[in-house]
């Protein structure tokens, strides 16, 4: 686990500031025109039961590395000047920040698109677990989509 | 010796979080699926049935990958956002 706050990629049990964050990558460059975020947040309703907390586990190495080369693909593909990505991992309340994305570059459209495609490949590929608990008990989710 | 890692909701099913294991041979994932199964039958079934990822030191691996002496391998359940049509 990471808690570094210069690298580009980290999965940390503390809690992060957006703007922060936003203003470090807005120093990566001075070509920076566009920046796009994502901001996954602990919500309280799912599938019909109140979620009282989240809790987030991940394959250490693995899930950094799996960050890593979604990052580097969003650059290559994409033709963004750099992203960030954090993930919080341990209990979460209701309300807090789960997982940022920022991604920069020179025009809003290649940011746009970055975002949508990491925040996807980072669910389907990357070795990190939720687990809700609700008034009925705790369940492993599986199949968020 | 190969280690063995079980996450989320399969440190349940197997009963445990971590374990190792010695080798005398590189061996298959079914071959491995079946020494586990000795202890932690359902663990074995899921294995063998491919109902979880699995990854060899710390790469994703296929049918044919071979466990040599000195291998992490981690038995992944389907990640939170990722099992609909995840391999």
């Amino acid at each position: 686990m990471s808690t570094t706050t210069d690298s580009k990629i980290r999965i940390q049990l503390e809690d992060f500031s957006v703007t922060d964050e936003i203003e470090a990558m807005k120093k990566v460059s001075r070509n920076i025109g566009g920046i796009t975020i994502f901001l996954g947040t602990g919500r309280e309703l799912s599938k019909g039961q109140n979620i009282t907390q989240l809790n987030f586990e991940h394959y250490p190495k693995m899930a950094e590395k799996k960050l890593e080369e979604i990052r580097e693909k969003s650059i290559k593909d994409f033709g963004i000047i750099d992203m960030s990505i954090i993930h919080r991992i341990g209990p979460i309340e209701i309300g807090e920040n789960i997982v940022l994305i920022i991604a920069v570059g020179e025009h809003r459209g290649e940011t746009f698109k970055a975002c949508e495609w990491a925040i996807a490949e980072l669910k389907r590929t990357t070795p990190i677990w939720k687990r809700e608990t609700t008034s009925t008990g705790e369940v492993w989710v599986q199949d968020t989509p | 010796m190969i280690s063995l890692k079980f996450f989320a909701s399969l440190r349940s099913i197997a009963g445990k979080e971590e374990d190792s294991l010695d080798i005398e041979n590189p061996i298959t994932i079914d071959q491995l699926s079946d020494i586990i199964s000795e202890t932690a039958p359902k663990m074995g079934a899921i294995i063998r049935e491919r109902k979880v990822l699995i990854s060899v030191n710390q790469e994703m691996a296929s049918a044919d990958t071979i466990i040599h002496d000195g291998d992490e391998v981690a038995f992944l359940p389907p990640f939170s956002g990722g099992a609909k049509g995840h391999p």
